[in-house]
């Protein structure tokens, strides 16, 4: 195999080779090589298809602005990794690549012919192609949409390594370490001031280490670089490397992500992959420097044309010659540079075609002593070679017009139309940006965030002008934190400056409307889909770039957006600020869901909270579901039983004996003050002035707007004291809402609010021998009919421990709630469940309380109810005090809307055929009416009922309490069942079996 | 992340401690009976959506619990200010004074 490689250049180590595959295939790299590096050292090129057409593709760039040369890499089973940059990737031994987007191969590839269907994938093509014939679009549309959707493979295992987050508070920020952050870093390391900066690369340096010719302070500038990094260290400077600043926050948050394995052969242990920093900075400095633009031609996205300052970093960097014999196409002076260090490197470079009438005597001077051909006023009107280009078709232009063409037969197309400011994290910052007409482009002008940008994301250009300006940045940062600085610059000798135009599409002679000169290489749009999205009528950037996707692929236009910019502003005829910058937003790289979520993940992704009874459940088998964050036993199978029938026998276990049910995860907040009782006068429905100690009532909650929040058993432990319980799921809720009108409505009330949920556990006996097993363990209350009736509430001691004793019932049978410290609870639970067996106690979970208490017409708030529910409709007047001057929903319940006429109501349904109807099923008066019919209500539950012998339903109809005996109609794809309206109360209405 | 001034702790804190709780003024009538439908139509449901300084409260949710008022500027997300519940409305010439 031809080896690219170049003995003595690069910073590289020749001595320790590393093997790695691509496509299956082995190949050889030194240490410190990319994939791309290490790839173009071999003479390839080729890396990948593009997106839309197919087209092969090299790389084009040398860092993480990378377009085209996108693969997937794979270290193991399980680790794989799509849409990897070959640019930033670095290798290492048995490193696994693949190329994308490429069927069966990548040098034959079938998805190509999408390339000869080019003028079906125009500008606009997603919103025009795929709109007719109507037929077309199951068969043919979707399954090419599908199959051509999206860069490279999703990963099909789950991701086995780990990452990790931490916060990191700073005073200055620095993102860039090459001249200008490198400069600023120096300055600001005075004495007290805590100093970051970050590189994206594996090395600090920037452009430094692709410019070893330069002389910094009279020494070598790899030796300059590498004790200035010592001396920023040993002054507390701390130097992050692979790590990319991803996005620019508020208030000088900047989140980054350090890479910590991708680069390492073995994984080392206990370490994460990545590691996502919250940095809060005093300041930021941004130095980003600069991205080279692509020219756009006809032909310019052929493997081996890239950009001018790409190859010189391949060569002095990574010491690989992209060309032996390449062309050099540009409109700006530093890709003169390029071509004479490649000269000097054994290419043999065969023209350098410059779009400018003239340029540089000293550069014309160089490239004649070099025996570099040169053509000045020239463009570029096509390229050929299938994987690899072969030649160029360069023409003059005089006075407009385009001459006969030459054809340059070359092996690299080395390209640079200027370069572009690198202020993505500066346009997170909502960053304003200002038109530069001589160089333009737009650069920075002001921000609210305390950041400032230095070197050539100001447009500055050459290492020289890049030390100084980070150098004064630095000095101004260190004073505005109250710091003397006074670090200067250090010289530079042999500093390549120069300057350049600004071109849009080079001028041809063939017919434009053919020519394949991308904009945007990721995402396959070309200067004529620009144009043309501006004929059909799009007019702002924005629209142009949603139209034909320009900008709008993983790499966010980094090479692309400006000179979209340049070809609509000039398709329009306005001026560049006129026509608009998109934004460009977090993250500046793509950033790995393992990154973001961190230790969000699995069993950490979300809490779940567990009662003290919950590995007593797990170990009797129960079947679980969360309820809000909590895991509440469902049901109780027994050997061969399925949901169902658990549940008939739990049901019938409570109506039968006793049944015991974990109850600890319903929300309790304890109301203390003074004022207790006038606060929970005004927020809650009911009366509860003349409530006795010893005595609880049903409250209901309302919101301002008349209409249902919670509800929950509420005792009253002493004059002053209330134990308030809620729904399971809505105890943080309203809390949050008692606090609110404490603090902001009524603060003159003396009351004190407590979440007492997980201090308390809960423990339901439901049946009518609760209280014969109960009755023997309850010391200091009789629990008898007498002495404690139904709606009583105790302090006492319940088998030896301290409780809150609760005679209520969610399910009409006699019962109680014992409430003990969390710690005892399942201490008591035992305790019930050993003397409980003489009465046959079950377990039942939350679907047979569901099902004992539908039968019973008790709502669930937000099952029943749905945040549009009164009191009234919910059949529930009797909960409202209506003598009270005021409480929580009272003004709202007198609203319009509130007393109309016709409001739906809450109903029981059962169904004449004796089916059980579905939870959420739509409800009609007239099942004959024509489609879309007239809703007039909805099923909110339904169960089999045991005790019916039937299954039972609840429903929301309008007019239901005035249509009670009428038929309803609940339409269902396959047929239309009738349903008979009647009460809410399927069991026991008379609340006889609540009697001791 | 924004950076929040909660006047009862009197510390700055990231934004993650507190949460929103809607605009800030919105006063329940004393006597809500006397209070004609459009009224309570109006203290339910009318809210501001200013571009610009937005008077809002937010409540210091992982912190003291306390609800407090802000003035926040709806384009820049920058909290101009914020004060105790029941404290006067602040200025807004005051706040904008060093902006101009
Ligand atoms: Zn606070």
């Amino acid at each position: 195999m031809k080896s690219c490689r170049v003995p003595g250049r690069g910073r590289v180590d020749a001595s320790r080779p590393v093997t790695f595959t691509f496509d299956g295939r082995r190949y050889g790299g030194v240490a410190g090589d990319t994939v791309a590096s290490a790839l173009l050292a071999n003479g390839v090129h080729l890396m990948g298809r593009s997106f839309k057409y197919h087209r092969p593709r090299g790389p084009v760039s040398a860092g993480s602005e990378e377009p085209n040369a996108l693969v997937g890499t794979r270290r193991g089973p399980g680790r794989f990794e799509p849409n990897t940059r070959a640019t930033v990737q670095e290798i290492w031994d048995g490193l696994e690549v693949t190329s994308q987007n490429r069927f069966p191969s990548l040098s034959f590839d079938l998805g190509a012919v999408n390339d000869a269907g080019y003028m079906l994938f125009s500008a606009g093509f997603y919103y025009k192609t795929f709109m007719w014939p109507r037929g077309f679009w199951d068969k043919v549309y979707e399954p090419f949409i599908r199959r051509a959707a999206g860069l490279g493979a999703s990963p099909t295992e789950e991701d086995p390594d780990s990452y990790a987050s931490r916060n990191l508070h700073c005073d200055v920020l620095i993102v860039g370490a090459g001249p200008a952050g490198l400069a600023a870093a120096r300055a600001a390391a005075v004495e007290g001031l805590r100093v970051v900066l970050v590189d994206e690369n594996a090395e600090a340096g920037g452009t430094l280490l692709s410019e070893p010719h330069l002389q910094i302070d009279g020494r070598p500038v790899w030796d300059w670089l590498a004790s200035e990094l010592s001396v920023l260290k040993a002054l507390g400077v701390r130097i992050m490397t692979r790590t990319t600043a991803i996005g620019y926050y508020h208030q000088n948050m900047v989140g980054l992500v350090e890479k910590l394995t991708d680069h390492l052969p073995a994984l080392p242990a206990d370490t994460p992959r990545e590691r996502l920093w919250r940095v809060r900075a005093g300041w930021v400095v941004l130095a980003q420097g600069a991205i080279e633009k692509p020219l756009v031609f006809n032909g310019n996205d052929r493997p081996g044309v890239m950009l001018a300052g790409a190859a010189q970093t391949y060569l002095n960097r990574y010491g690989v010659r992209v060309g032996d014999r390449p062309v050099v196409l540009t409109s700006h002076d530093s890709a003169w540079f390029a071509a004479f260090d490649l000269q000097g490197a054994g290419a043999r470079v065969q023209a350098i075609v410059d779009t400018r009438p003239s340029v540089r005597e000293d550069l014309l001077h160089e490239a004649r002593a070099l025996g570099i051909p040169v053509k000045l006023g020239h463009t570029a009107t096509a390229s050929s070679g299938r994987l690899r280009v072969k030649s160029l078709r360069v023409n003059p232009v005089q006075g407009g017009r385009v001459g006969a063409p030459v054809t340059i037969a070359c092996d690299a197309v080395l390209m640079s139309g200027g370069w572009t400011p690198s202020l993505h994290l500066f346009s997170h910052t909502q960053g304003k940006l200002a038109w530069d007409e001589e160089q333009t482009t737009f650069l920075p002008a002001e921000t609210r965030e305390d950041c400032v940008i230095a070197g050539a994301g100001r447009g500055l250009w050459g290492v020289q002008a890049a030390l100084e300006d980070g150098a004064a940045r630095g000095r101004g940062v260190a004073a505005a934190l109250g710091k003397d600085s006074t670090a200067r610059a250090p010289r530079v000798q042999g500093d390549r400056t120069g300057t350049g135009i600004t071109q849009i599409e080079l001028p041809t002679d063939l017919n434009a409307g053919r020519a394949k000169a991308f904009v945007d290489y990721q995402n396959d749009v070309t200067a004529k889909d620009l144009r043309l999205a501006v004929r059909e009528g799009m007019h702002s950037i924005e629209h142009v770039k949603r139209y034909t996707t320009n900008g709008m692929a993983t790499d966010q236009g980094k090479l692309s957006n400006i000179n979209g910019l340049n070809i609509a502003a000039d398709a329009l005829g306005r001026p560049q600020p006129q026509v608009g910058l998109t934004t460009f937003r977090p993250p500046y790289t793509p950033t790995t869901f393992g990154a973001l979520a961190n230790y969000h993940r699995g069993d950490h992704f979300e809490l779940t909270r567990k009662t003290p009874i919950d590995a007593w459940a797990e170990a009797q088998g129960a079947a679980f579901e969360p309820v809000g964050q909590w895991r509440r036993a469902w049901y109780f199978p027994r050997p061969g039983e399925d949901m169902e029938a658990a549940v008939r026998r739990e049901c019938a276990a409570v109506r039968g004996s006793v049944g015991i049910f974990d109850a600890s995860t319903l929300g309790k907040i304890e109301v203390v003050g003074p004022d207790a009782v006038t606060f929970m006068e005004r927020m809650y429905t009911n009366p509860w002035a003349k409530l006795g100690v010893g005595r609880c009532r049903y409250g209901l909650l309302l919101g301002d707007d008349g209409f249902i929040r919670d509800d929950g058993v509420i005792g009253r432990l002493a004059p002053d004291r209330f134990h308030v319980t809620t729904t399971t799921g809505g105890a943080a809720r309203v809390l949050n809402m008692m606090e609110d009108y404490l603090q902001t409505e009524w603060p003159d009330l003396n009351v004190w609010l407590t979440s007492t949920t997980e201090q308390w556990s809960t423990v339901a006996l439901n049946g009518p021998n609760a209280a014969k097993l109960l009755a023997p363990l309850v010391e200091g209350v009789d629990l008898t009919e007498e002495a404690f009736p139904h709606m009583s509430c105790a302090e006492c001691t319940v088998a030896g421990l301290p409780a809150r004793l609760f005679r209520v019932s969610f399910t009409g049978e006699i019962g109680f709630e014992v409430n003990v410290p969390s710690p005892m609870a399942m201490q008591l639970w035992e305790r019930l469940w050993q003397e409980g067996q003489r009465y046959g106690i079950t377990a039942y979970g939350t679907e047979t309380m569901h099902v004992l208490r539908a039968e019973k017409g008790y709502i669930i708030v937000g099952q029943d109810t749905d945040g549009t529910v009164t009191p009234y409709d919910a059949g529930m007047g009797w909960a409202v005090g209506k003598s009270k001057p005021d409480f929580v929903g009272k003004r709202g319940l007198a609203r319009p809307d509130l007393v109309a006429k016709n409001r739906r109501h809450l109903v029981g349904l059962l169904t004449q055929d004796g089916s059980r109807l579905e939870e959420g099923a739509q409800i009609v008066f007239d099942p004959d009416q024509p489609i879309p019919m007239t809703m007039v209500g909805h099923v909110t539950s339904s169960y089999h009922s045991e005790a019916v012998g039937q299954p039972i339903a609840l429903a929301l109809v309008e007019g239901g309490q005035d249509r009670m005996g009428q038929t309803v109609h609940i339409p269902m794809p396959d047929r239309t069942i009738a349903a008979t309206i009647t009460g809410t109360v399927f069991v026991d209405p008379e609340n006889t079996r609540l009697k001791i | 992340m924004l950076l929040i001034h909660c006047p009862y702790c009197d510390e700055t804190l990231p934004e993650v401690e507190f949460t929103y709780a809607g605009q800030a003024h919105v006063v329940r009538a004393a006597d809500p009976a006397s209070q004609s439908d459009e009224e309570w139509e109006n203290f339910l449901y009318i809210r501001s959506n200013p571009k610009g300084p937005h008077y809002e409260r937010w409540r210091h949710l992982h912190g003291c619990g306390r609800f407090f008022n802000a003035v926040r500027d709806t384009i820049s997300d920058r909290f101009l200010t914020t004060y105790k519940a029941g404290a006067p409305r602040p200025e807004l010439s005051s706040l904008l004074g060093d902006r101009t």
